[in-house]
Formats: structure tokens, C-alpha cells, sequence
């Protein structure tokens, strides 16, 4: 019984944190970009969804879909403006550069929300108990959205031609447009997409934990990077496994331990992981060219 | 061409520093008091409230003509800076104050993990420093003695008394036999109450079934309150910040907790009931002070305030408001503005008659004896349930 | 012959100021003398300001702080600018540095001389701050790149939770009341010793061994480089000083608890190295004096401070993406043989081309 209610507990913490991850590892497995401001745009779609209920006083699907078309267009004007002009520079400038657009993101957000804000919650509160195990229908509709999601993300890369373009470009970039495919077209959409991902997750998230703040972004945009390493960046079915591995070591820490080791514990088996299977659970060494 | 723009920038900035830190105004005759809030951070309406009432004090006497030392009319010069909600900006922040800016005494922090750290520099730096609201125990104890310090003091009540409080509440009042507690291990505050009334249940034949922790920043708790929920107990208690306790009570609701909560004073901001809306309803929780039950005093205060700001005064403003009462009171029995006659004064002060009751403050201690009240969370509005005395 | 003379006056009087100021910096620049000169100006002025207070004390705070911040952005710089790794575990062995010389002061040494061990403790902080940096180093070796940034920020996690679960050393609430035990005499000696320790060690062997990591790994153990040896120097050397720094930071701010340690802290390391340059020992004091110096100046902006800094950095990479200085260095700290070795081969490239051209 016990075991099971937490199970749930890992499933819901699982699938915000697998949502966020897709988003760094598909824009990672396409221009090598650890976006750090991934975080900061997942509480960017936390705060649209906010300001869209509160003022415009929509219900749950149009303040879904608001989210994500803003923070998708955010994302593209961000890749334009700041990583496009780095593409060629060292990496680790267009990393920092990512370090600076999220603060500067939380932080101004910070300037018109400098206390905690209370969403409105747009789903209908219910809970079933079964058998001493209560699970809510917001518990659910994270979990089902989240690996619907996933799976039309599985499809798009799989089936459709973006998708093709997509794998093309993380095998060899440069090839690719002799082939006739624009690169910056397909780098804008797989931003559009992973950028859309964090804000659904947001907005799942806000619902979930109605107390919103701009230091959200910070410590889950953290832990989703080590979600999608763990599962191999770049993959991104490595990016689901990652997040749920992680959801599951945090609370089932908490769960048969006591509370304070978690983040010791967590990250220590992090290391373990990683020291097995350097390049995540499901990634390939990426071959070095002498 | 940019290169030099970029570089004649930079060098514009740093001689602009220089001149901006270096100039210090001083205009006729003026006391420099300093305020240590939590403006932004995790935290901002404490500091907010702290704020205006600290403008409101000084304002009250600066309107009167000033504040009269030694037979001469002094103005305030009030200095207000933000912690930020980090215990090394608050540390900073207070030797800026000391320091560069010369005040003769500091009125807070007022969360207990941004003002231990900054009490250590006022003792060493040997200036008077009050914290409104800060009930750790720890914060006027020196760590290396291991006895009282001699600069720092408060105007509230310590956990010691508050933890014991709100035990007795839950065993007596509430009937329970069986209590879980959920707090921030980070937290010197959450932390040090925890344990108090931890020690208190126990002492009275209860048992704490459950002792969960988590950190400052964490927003899931379903793993420490599925946990609790197992346990079975007959009440919960939630010694946290407003920020937080609106999501553990929610969350908890959600696993089919049904159990009365009860919190301490960090829960006296009004953003509790904002953020908390319906979950927070039925609730109680130990404070310094009762809007609703006011003495005479505390009902000019409240109306003051709400005048001025619009809003009912929260008990960080009124333990402000005292703690100016307080620091002028002190000045004007020294008579004269020199930092160490000021502690001297405040350390003699027997008995003070605040918006938050009556403090009497014993010989070599920065504590004042006090009482408290329960409050309940009713129809969204707090409601004054009891008082406790010492 | 005449015309193109009298052009070449007429050019000079023209871009006037510029050039005669470039004339005047390539006199200092190229005078070998001009460091010892300013070591010892600084070292009269660390001695002279406290006792003087030729400025006040919050000031003299900020310029102790610009040092620290000199040592901790030079010894990443080792990892990251030189190496061309990723590290954002740096905050993780100041934590390390600053609690193990607080205890040590507090605790072990007998407090009457406490004055005259505090350098001990210092020292002793950076070395069990280095010996920590081999578990950081052996997982180096496999991994490269962005894995290498998630060992370090695990790293870093750990040794945060691992601070917070042991309460004998204050637990989550860290430790009050440390001794300000650091003084501008000391910070300048510890500033200057990293320099001069760190300048050297990129100019050896070791050095050269440490640039060829970052330009090729796999070409410089064919060239019989010994990437381990130098990796583990390289880790060993650089937190050994961010260990130093910590231990300063502790004496100075008089408090330090695990939350002080955190990515934040890591991350604003991490901007002052970028901000600088990396791989230039002259960018990294450039990058931490002038971010230092901007976050205290604009404090007046308050909330938009912090808007308009992370703005500032994405304009600078989008123009500088390799820092102010980028690569280049300072001539002073350049060896002299370096630089006689660059004009001979100068010299030899304009004699080629001119033989080739012909």
C-alpha cells in the first residue's frame, strides 16, 4: 500500500522532470548546447499560465495552450538572438551565455513578482481512494499528459521528415545542408519544441504545487541536465528513463530513510551510475576524430 | 571602436564608485539608524511589513520634531537594507551598516537564519542590535561562551517558550495523543521549535510519531507526508514559513489527511491566507499578538497603520514598531548618541509597555518575558483563540 | 619616398591620442621592471590602508574581496580556461577549504596564538581541499566535457548534503562566530602567492602539458604527455588555491554555512573566469575586479541590478566570446624566454614571406 502511494508520488515527480529533460536533450543532441536557461523558461510557462488565469480567467486548455505557443516563441526568439550568433565561437561562450539570458530571465521576472503568487487551480479537484491509496485526477492527467507527449515527440523524430532532419543534423551538421535542408529552420523547431515541453511541464507543475516563485526554474532546471546525462544527452528516450530514475531515488530515499540523506544518497548513486556507464544508461560514446 | 568604449565604460564605472562610496552626507543634527530586512528572497512580505513599520516609527517622531537626547531634538536618519533572503548578504549587509554607514544601532533581521549570522557581527563589532521577530533561542547566547551576549536582544518571545506552547495546546486544548511533526532542517528557526516541542510532547506522555524533514526550497512533499500519513497521528505540526505551509497542507489534504495542522508565529503573514486560501481553513497557530483583542495601545497602532498602508499591521510590524519604541527609549535615557551608552540604557530597561504587551527583560538577558496567543484560521481571517502566559 | 613620409606623419598626428597612448603602454608593457614595482606599492598599500584608513573600512572589505575573488577565478581558470574543461564544482572545494580552516582555528589550535597559526590553517584548508579534488580527478580521466560537469555539480551536491547532515559541525546552520582572523596584508600575500604559483605552473611543462588537453587530447599522449599525471596536478593545483580562498572568505565573513557553497556561487566563479578571458592569468584579475566592483556599484539599482548584469555578460559574449582578453596574455607574466621565442619566430615568418614573395 504504502510502496504503491509513493510509487505514484515517483510517477508524478517523474514525468515534470522527464518533460523538462526532453527539452535540454533535444536541443543538446542538436547544436551541443547545454541550455542552461531551460529552467527559467519552465518557470517562465509557470508564470504565463499564472498571469493568464488570474487576469484572463481562462480555463485549464486555452491557459495550456497560451503557455506554450508564448514560451515556444520565446525560446525561438532566444536561440535567434543569443545562440545563434555563437555557433561558431567555443562552446563554452554560448554556455555562459545561457547562464546569463536565465538570470536575467528570473530576475525579471523577479521584478514584477517579487513575492510567491497563488495559481488558480483550473482542474477540478478529485481524489480516489482505493484501498487506503488516494490518487488525484491532476496526479493523473500529469502522468497521462506527460507520456502522451512523449510519445508524439517519439513519433515526430521517428516518422516525419522534421524529425529525419533532426538526426541528420546530431550525426554531422555540416553535411546537411548540401542536402538541401535548412539548418537554422530545423534548430528553431526543435526549440520551438523542446521550449513548448518545458512549458506544458510548467504549467502542470504550477497546478500541481500552486505557490509559484522565479526561483523555481534554478534547482528543477538542475536536476532535469543530470536526468537527461544520466539517460545519455541526446537521447531522448534516455531523457524519460533519466527523469523517472531520479524521481525514484529522491522519494524512495525519503520513503525508507531518513529525509536528510536524500540529496546525498541521490547524488552519490548519480556517480555510481555515471562511473558505470560514462556516457548515461542509454547513451553511445560519441566518437572522437584524431 | 568598441574596444574603447567598452574599456572607457568599465573605467567611467569604477572611478563613479569610488567617488559614491567615498562621499558621506551629514546634515545638522541626525541619528543614523540601520534596518536589516528581507526585502526580496524567499521571504519578502516579512521584510515588507518590517519596512513600514520601521518608516512608520520614524516618521511618528520625526513629525514630533525628533527624537530628544540630552536636551537637544535629533532626526532620525533611517538606512533601510535587504538581506535578500542570504545569510552571507545579511552578514554583509550588517557590517555595511556598521561600518560604512555609522549607525548606532541595527533593528533586525527578523528570520532567525539571517539574524544568528548577523548577531555574531554586532557583538563583535560591540553595537546594540534588536531583532523584531526572531525567536531561535540561540540567537542572543554566545556560541563560544556559551553565555548571553551583551549587544544582541529582542523584542519577541524565544522558542523555548513557543515550542512548549503549542505542545501543551496540542496535548491539552486539542486532545492529542499522537503527534508527527514536518519541518526545514536548514532553518535554524524551524529546526530549534521542532525540537522544542518535540521535547515538550514527549515530557507530557505524548508521542511524536513522526519527525520528517526536508530542505529550504523544496516544494515536493509527498514522500515525507505519505510517510506521516502512515504513521497515524492526531495532529501535525508545521513549524515553517508562509511559503511553504500552504503546499504541505494542500498536498497533505490530497494523500486523504484529514488531521487538525497547527504552526507557530511564522505563519502570521496575511500571504499565509492569500496563498492558502480554503486548505489553510480551521488552523491554529501561536503568535505574539491578536489584532482583535487590542489593548489601547496596540489599537491606536493598528489603526495607524491600516491608515497609512491599507492593511491590517501583522505581527512582525507591531514586534518593529516595538523595537523602535524599544531603541527609543534606550537613546533617550543615555542621552547622547554614542553606541555603547545606548546598549548600555536598553540593557536597563525593566519593563516596556509595547503594542505587543508588556516586556519585561531580566538583568544580563537580551530576552524579554512574554506572552503568547493562539490563534485560529477562520472565514479567512485570523481569529484570536487563547492566550498562554510564561 | 618623401610623399609617403610626410603621409605616414600625417596619419600619425591624426589618430594622435591613441597612438601616443599605445607608444606610452608598449614603454610599460615591455618594462620587465614595472611588476616588482607594483608588488611593492601594493605591499606598502596592504600595510598602509587598514592602518590609516586611507579608505573606509566597507571599502577595504570590497578590496579584500576582490582578491579572494583573484584567486578563486585564477585557479579555475587552470581547469576550465587552460584545460578547456568544465567544472562547476569549484564552490564545492571552497566549502571544503573554509570549513576545514574554521575548525581547525576554532577548535584545534590553541586560541591564545591564533594569529600566528591562522597561514597554517589556510594552508591546511587548500591541501585537504586538494586531496578531496582526486575524487573529483579519477573520474576525469573516462569522462570529458559536459559529463565532466555533471561529475563536478554531483560533486558539489555531495559535499553540500554531506555539510548539512553532520550537525557536529553546525549542520545546516554553519558555523557563527568565526575570528576575523583576515587582513589586506594577508589577502594581498595569498593573492599574490596564487598568482605566482599558478603563473608558473602554466609556464612549465606541466603547463604546456595542460594546453595540449585542452587543444587535442588524444595527439598529446601520442606525444608521450602524461595526461593522467597532468590532470591530477591540474585538479590538485586549482582547488588546492580555491581551498585558500575559502579559508580567507570564512575569516572574513565571520559566518559560513553549506547554503553559502551553493551552484549560485559556482556559477558567479564561473561568469568572472568567462568575463576575464580565459586562458590569460591577466583576464581572470580583470574579470574578478570588474564584476566585483560592478555588483557593489550598481547595489543603488536594487532589483534591476541583477537585470541589467546578466544582460551586460550575454552582450559580451555575443562581442567577446572569449572574454576581454581572450587568449592573450599580459606581457609581464609571459617568461622572457616566451617572448623571445615569439620575436625570433616573427622574425623568421617575415624573412619567409619576403623570400617567398620575391
Amino acid at each position: 500500500m504504502y510502496i504503491i502511494q509513493q510509487l505514484i508520488n515517483v510517477l508524478q515527480l517523474g514525468s515534470v522532470y522527464a518533460l523538462i529533460a526532453l527539452g535540454y536533450t533535444m536541443v543538446y543532441g542538436i547544436i551541443r548546447l547545454i541550455n542552461f536557461a531551460h529552467g527559467d523558461l519552465f518557470m517562465v510557462g509557470a508564470f504565463i499560465s499564472f498571469i493568464v488565469a488570474t487576469y484572463l480567467k481562462l480555463p485549464f486548455i486555452p491557459t495550456l495552450l497560451i503557455s506554450m505557443t508564448a514560451v515556444a516563441m520565446l525560446g525561438v526568439s532566444i536561440e535567434r538572438l543569443a545562440y545563434r550568433p555563437l555557433r561558431q565561437a567555443p562552446r563554452m561562450s554560448a554556455v555562459i551565455t545561457a547562464l546569463g539570458v536565465g538570470l536575467f530571465l528570473e530576475n525579471l521576472i523577479l521584478v514584477f513578482y517579487p513575492y510567491p503568487q497563488s495559481v488558480p487551480i483550473l482542474l477540478p479537484t478529485i481524489v480516489w481512494n482505493l484501498g487506503g491509496i488516494s490518487i488525484s485526477f491532476l496526479q493523473v492527467l500529469i502522468i497521462g499528459l506527460s507520456l502522451f507527449l512523449m510519445l508524439i515527440l517519439d513519433l515526430i523524430v521517428r516518422h516525419t521528415m522534421v524529425g529525419m532532419a533532426m538526426r541528420a543534423i546530431s550525426l554531422n551538421k555540416t553535411i546537411v545542408p548540401l542536402m538541401g535542408v535548412s539548418v537554422d529552420k530545423i534548430i528553431s523547431i526543435t526549440f520551438a519544441l523542446g521550449t513548448g515541453l518545458a512549458a506544458v511541464a510548467g504549467v502542470m507543475y504550477s497546478q500541481a504545487f500552486p505557490v509559484i516563485d522565479p526561483y523555481i526554474g534554478i534547482l528543477i532546471g538542475w536536476q532535469a541536465f543530470i536526468c537527461a546525462v544520466v539517460g545519455g544527452i541526446g537521447n531522448i528516450r534516455g531523457a524519460m528513463l533519466g527523469g523517472f530514475i531520479l524521481a525514484a531515488v529522491q522519494i524512495m530515499v525519503v520513503a525508507f530513510l531518513p529525509s536528510t540523506y536524500r540529496d546525498f544518497v541521490t547524488f552519490t548513486l548519480l556517480l555510481v551510475i555515471l562511473s558505470f556507464r560514462p556516457y548515461g544508461i542509454l547513451g553511445k560514446p560519441s566518437m572522437e576524430k584524431v | 571602436m568598441r574596444k574603447t568604449l567598452v574599456i572607457s565604460l568599465v573605467a567611467m564605472l569604477t572611478i563613479m564608485s569610488m567617488v559614491l562610496v567615498g562621499c558621506k552626507s551629514s546634515a545638522g543634527l541626525t541619528i543614523p539608524i540601520g534596518v536589516n530586512a528581507e526585502l526580496t528572497g524567499d521571504i519578502p512580505a516579512v521584510g515588507a511589513s518590517c519596512k513600514n513599520a520601521a518608516l512608520m516609527a520614524v516618521k511618528e517622531i520625526n513629525d514630533a520634531g525628533g527624537l530628544d537626547i540630552g536636551g537637544k531634538k535629533y532626526t532620525i536618519n533611517l538606512l533601510i537594507e535587504d538581506d535578500g533572503g542570504k545569510a552571507d548578504q545579511s552578514v554583509s549587509v550588517t557590517q555595511k551598516l556598521i561600518s560604512q554607514d555609522n549607525v548606532v544601532a541595527v533593528i533586525g533581521p527578523n528570520a532567525s537564519r539571517y539574524a544568528l549570522p548577523a548577531a555574531a557581527i554586532a557583538e563583535s563589532s560591540k553595537v546594540l542590535m534588536i531583532s523584531p521577530w526572531s525567536t531561535n533561542a540561540q540567537l542572543t547566547i554566545d556560541p563560544k561562551t556559551r553565555q548571553p551576549m551583551k549587544y544582541v536582544f529582542r523584542a519577541c518571545f524565544t522558542d523555548s517558550f513557543q515550542g512548549q506552547v503549542v505542545a501543551k495546546f496540542a496535548m491539552n486544548t486539542l486532545g492529542a495523543k499522537k503527534a508527527a511533526v514536518l519541518y526545514d532542517v536548514a532553518s535554524d528557526y524551524n529546526k530549534g521549535i521542532a525540537d522544542v516541542f518535540k521535547a515538550t510532547f514527549e515530557s507530557l506522555g505524548g508521542q511524536v510519531v513522526g519527525f520528517e524533514t526536508y530542505t529550504t526550497g523544496d516544494k515536493d512533499f509527498s514522500g515525507q507526508l505519505t510517510k506521516i500519513k502512515q504513521s497515524n497521528p492526531d495532529v501535525i505540526f508545521l513549524p515553517n514559513y508562509y511559503n511553504e505551509v500552504p503546499l504541505q497542507i494542500q498536498q497533505a489534504h490530497r494523500l486523504g489527511i484529514t488531521v487538525p495542522f497547527l504552526g507557530s508565529d511564522s505563519w502570521g503573514s496575511q500571504e499565509l491566507i492569500k496563498l492558502g486560501g480554503k486548505e489553510v481553513e480551521g488552523d491554529y497557530f501561536s503568535t505574539h499578538y491578536a489584532p482583535d483583542i487590542a489593548t489601547p495601545v496596540a489599537k491606536k497602532f493598528v489603526a495607524a497603520y491600516t491608515t497609512a498602508y491599507g492593511s491590517v499591521p501583522d505581527d512582525i510590524a507591531a514586534l518593529t514598531y516595538d523595537s523602535f519604541g524599544l531603541l527609543f527609549e534606550a537613546l533617550k535615557t543615555a542621552g547622547k548618541v554614542d553606541r555603547q551608552a545606548v546598549r548600555d540604557a536598553m540593557a536597563g530597561i525593566a519593563h516596556y509597555e509595547g503594542v505587543t504587551g508588556n516586556l519585561q527583560f531580566k538583568e544580563g538577558s537580551g530576552d524579554p518575558i512574554k506572552s503568547a496567543v493562539i490563534l485560529q484560521i477562520k472565514n479567512g481571517k485570523f481569529v484570536y483563540f487563547a492566550t498562554a502566559n510564561p | 619616398m618623401k610623399i609617403t613620409k610626410v603621409k605616414t606623419e600625417e596619419k600619425s598626428n591624426a589618430r594622435g591620442v591613441a597612438w601616443y597612448l599605445r607608444d606610452r603602454w608598449e614603454a610599460i608593457a615591455n618594462n620587465r621592471l614595472m611588476l616588482p614595482i607594483l608588488l611593492m606599492v601594493g605591499f606598502v598599500l596592504s600595510f598602509g590602508i587598514p592602518q590609516f584608513n586611507l579608505v573606509n573600512p566597507y571599502v577595504q572589505i570590497i578590496i579584500m574581496y576582490i582578491g579572494i575573488n583573484i584567486i578563486l577565478t585564477t585557479s579555475l581558470n587552470i581547469v576550465n580556461g587552460y584545460m578547456g574543461e568544465f567544472s562547476i564544482g569549484h564552490a564545492g572545494f571552497m566549502a571544503v577549504g573554509a570549513y576545514v580552516s574554521s575548525l581547525l582555528i576554532l577548535y584545534v589550535f590553541p586560541r591564545s596564538l591564533v594569529f600566528l597559526f591562522f597561514p597554517l590553517g589556510v594552508i591546511a584548508g587548500g591541501v585537504v581541499a586538494a586531496l578531496v579534488s582526486l575524487i573529483v580527478a579519477i573520474p576525469s580521466f573516462k569522462t570529458r566535457g559536459d559529463y565532466l560537469a555533471i561529475i563536478t555539480l554531483a560533486f558539489l551536491f555531495i559535499v553540500k548534503s554531506v555539510l548539512e547532515n553532520i550537525s557536529a559541525i553546525g549542520g545546516p546552520r554553519g558555523i557563527v562566530g568565526i575570528d576575523k582572523l583576515t587582513t589586506m596584508p594577508w589577502v594581498f600575500f595569498f593573492t599574490v602567492l596564487s598568482l605566482w604559483v599558478i603563473r608558473n605552473f602554466i609556464h612549465s611543462n606541466y603547463g604546456r602539458g595542460v594546453l595540449s588537453i585542452r587543444e587535442d587530447e588524444v595527439a598529446s599522449r601520442l606525444m608521450s604527455v602524461n595526461t593522467r599525471q597532468v590532470k591530477f596536478l591540474a585538479f590538485a593545483v586549482s582547488s588546492f588555491f580555491a581551498g585558500v580562498a575559502g579559508a580567507l572568505f570564512a575569516h572574513l565573513l565571520q559566518f559560513i554555512s553549506p547554503r553559502v557553497f551553493d551552484v549560485l556561487k559556482s556559477t558567479d566563479i564561473l561568469i568572472m573566469v568567462y568575463l576575464g578571458g580565459i586562458g590569460s592569468i591577466a583576464g581572470s584579475i580583470l574579470g574578478a575586479t570588474i564584476y566585483t566592483v560592478l555588483l557593489e556599484v550598481l547595489r543603488p539599482l536594487g532589483m534591476f541590478r541583477m537585470v541589467l548584469m546578466p544582460l551586460l555578460l550575454v552582450f559580451l559574449m555575443l562581442y567577446r566570446p572569449r572574454g576581454i582578453m581572450g587568449l592573450r596574455e599580459l606581457r609581464w607574466f609571459v617568461p622572457i624566454q616566451d617572448l623571445k621565442f615569439v620575436k625570433r619566430w616573427r622574425r623568421k615568418k617575415v624573412v619567409n614571406d619576403a623570400n617567398s614573395a620575391s
